[in-house]
């Protein structure tokens, strides 16, 4: 044990402190970061995915805005009540293109994993307005002034750079039509063809609040109805390895 | 308790002084120590028992071979076995049939209660009795049908809703864009008369006329509704939207357009024979 003996001399010098002080957490973060780069199955290869549309992209930041992921999870765990109640546990590949990802850890309200299609965009709107208005048990809060906050997409381009350089792969073309498929997709007599185009036919063109011009209800929405509609469970079989 | 240190035997110090403060180096207590030994082969053993590990491109498997994704497919399989007999029962016999038998009708109550807390709800009240644009459905008053084929096509199709080709269709014009806003009045003034007495009597009269031209179609002659079109019963006093002047004003000029989503694609079809069943039962079912 003479080695141990010698901690005195550490102990007493800074620098050489840090040094190793340094190194050990470094093994640390190889082991337990590196690896998640090169495992298989963190990195899932999974149909359907694509990243969220310019309007999508705004409505989820509505959703971040507001702190609704401090009630609501986005993540169904592998458990058979659970896929019951919320439908095919998630993927980690669904949550690819969420920077920070929506799992959050408390349910207050209902995991909204898969909460797209569930209800009519009607619903969302009447229940976002005034949640007790559908389901009087709710404890939900109320958000309608989403509806008088209206957006124009003027800096959705730059959130989709900033997304782009953390790896969402975000074309230059889409890019630079932001704006323009932004409010197209709200407005369903506009021209979509490029915003189908480009992010696939999966893409929802709904005026989805029923009123004119492109409000944060729209873009709440958007988000909410795509949510875990993207892979397609009926053609897609899990790696039971994984 | 912290025993006071012992004095008599002489305990050795670490070493270590500081300004004259010495350590005394007491043994660890053998419970203590003897579970951290015991933690330490508990999580070796784990990491070979369980996936752990990780290597370059994957991760150790375990020897007991587990995942989670294959446990919850097993878990899922095991209650679908269990309950296989008496859904494949349930999703192959007639519709009109299945109240009439008690071991199916008793299965089909309780499952179907329990899809309806889970998926129905939230539109249609935990009671079933509604919310404004969502349809009571424990009265005899059905805006698609109240037999059970008719409930059972309604939940598996959805109405009006862009993922179902099948899904009931019918779009009540906006009057505010073909009516004056007098005519509006008078037809308002009328369709309230035909199930309580109208605001204004004179106006109502001028708006049968109104009503006749414009609403009939839909509404019949005589208000009563047209299920083949969802057109709702204006004569019966029981409103999706609300029954005062001025809902109904908003009703007719600007009109409504509920959707309901298919369910022939989360739900099997035993659940949704179930759901249907448990509706049929509540009370309106013809
Ligand atoms: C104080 C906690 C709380 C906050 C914050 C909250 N919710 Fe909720 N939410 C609930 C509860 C409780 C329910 C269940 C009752 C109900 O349906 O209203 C719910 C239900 C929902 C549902 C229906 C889910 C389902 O499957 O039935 C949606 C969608 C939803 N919330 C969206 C949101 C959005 C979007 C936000 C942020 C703008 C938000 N919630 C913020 C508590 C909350
Ligand atoms: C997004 C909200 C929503 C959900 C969830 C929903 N419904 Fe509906 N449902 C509606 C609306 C809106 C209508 C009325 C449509 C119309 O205006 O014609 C309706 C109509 C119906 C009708 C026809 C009533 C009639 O008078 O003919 C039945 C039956 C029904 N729903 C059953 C169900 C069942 C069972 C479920 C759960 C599996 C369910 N609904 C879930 C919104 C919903
Ligand atoms: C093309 C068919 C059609 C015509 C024409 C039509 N309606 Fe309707 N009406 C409907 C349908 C379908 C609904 C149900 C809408 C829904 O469920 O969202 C409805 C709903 C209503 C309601 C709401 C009932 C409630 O319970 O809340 C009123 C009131 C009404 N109509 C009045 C009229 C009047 C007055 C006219 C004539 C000026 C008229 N409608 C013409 C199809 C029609």
């Amino acid at each position: 044990m003479a080695i141990l003996d010698k901690h005195g001399v550490i102990e007493k010098n800074v620098t050489l402190l840090s040094v190793f002080a340094f190194l050990v957490v470094t093994i640390g973060g190889l082991v337990e970061i590196a690896p998640l780069f090169w495992l298989e199955n963190t990195i899932e290869d999974v149909d359907g995915m694509r990243p969220y549309t310019p309007l999508e992209l705004a409505g989820r930041d509505v959703y971040i805005r507001e702190g609704c992921y401090v009630c609501h999870s986005q993540m169904i765990r592998p458990m058979r009540d659970e896929v019951e109640r919320y439908g095919h546990y998630s993927l980690a590949a669904e949550s690819q293109y969420d920077h920070p990802f929506q799992w959050g850890s408390k349910r207050t309200g209902p995991d909204l994993a898969r909460v797209g299609g569930r209800y009519s965009d009607e619903w969302h709107v009447d229940h976002l307005a005034d949640p007790q208005s559908v389901v009087p048990e709710s404890v939900m809060p109320k958000y309608g002034f989403l509806s008088h906050r209206s957006l124009e997409g003027t800096y959705i381009e730059d959130n989709m750079k900033v997304h782009a350089v953390v790896g969402v792969p975000y074309t230059d073309e889409m890019m630079e039509n932001a704006q323009a498929d932004f409010l197209a997709q709200a407005d369903p007599d506009s021209d979509y063809d490029g915003l189908i185009e480009r992010y696939g036919e999966s893409v929802q063109v709904r005026n989805f609040d029923g009123e004119a011009g492109v409000s944060e209800m729209d873009a709440l929405v958007a988000y909410l109805q795509m949510l875990g509609t993207l892979v397609d469970f009926s053609t897609f079989t899990p790696d039971a390895s994984r | 308790m912290a025993k006071k240190p012992e004095t008599k035997q002489e305990v050795s110090t670490t070493g270590h002084s500081w300004d004259g403060i010495e350590e005394y180096n007491n043994p660890l207590p053998r419970w203590w120590l003897w579970t951290l030994y015991l933690c330490i082969i508990w999580g070796i053993g784990y990491t070979i028992a369980y996936p752990a590990w990780p290597m370059i491109n994957g991760a150790t498997k375990g020897v007991l071979g587990y995942s989670t994704r294959a446990e919850v497919a097993a878990d899922i399989a095991a209650v679908e076995a269990q309950n296989e007999a008496i859904n494949t029962k349930l999703a192959g016999t007639e519709l009109t049939e299945i109240s009439a038998d008690p071991e199916l009708n008793g299965y089909a109550q309780s499952a179907g209660a329990a899809v309806f807390k889970t998926w129905c709800a939230q539109c249609h009240g935990s009671g079933a009795a509604g919310a404004k644009g969502y349809p009571n459905l424990l009265d005899n008053d059905w805006l698609w049908g109240g037999d059970i084929e008719a409930i059972h096509t309604t939940i598996s199709h959805g109405v009006r809703n862009e993922t179902d080709d099948d899904a009931h269709y019918s779009e009540m014009p906006a009057f505010g864009e073909m009516l004056e806003n007098e005519e509006i009045d008078q037809v308002v003034n009328y369709v309230l008369s035909l199930s309580g007495d109208a605001p204004d009597a004179a106006l109502a009269e001028a708006g049968a006329v109104v009503f006749e031209d414009n609403c009939a179609v839909c509404h019949m002659e005589d208000g009563t509704g047209d299920r083949s079109q969802g057109a709702p019963n204006l004569a019966d006093a029981i409103w999706l939207y609300g029954g005062d002047f001025d809902t109904v004003k908003e009703t007719v000029t600007y009109s409504r357009f509920g959707v309901m989503p298919n369910w022939n694609e989360r739900l099997t079809e035993a659940q949704v024979r179930a759901v249907a069943t448990y509706v049929h039962s509540l009370g309106g079912g013809e």
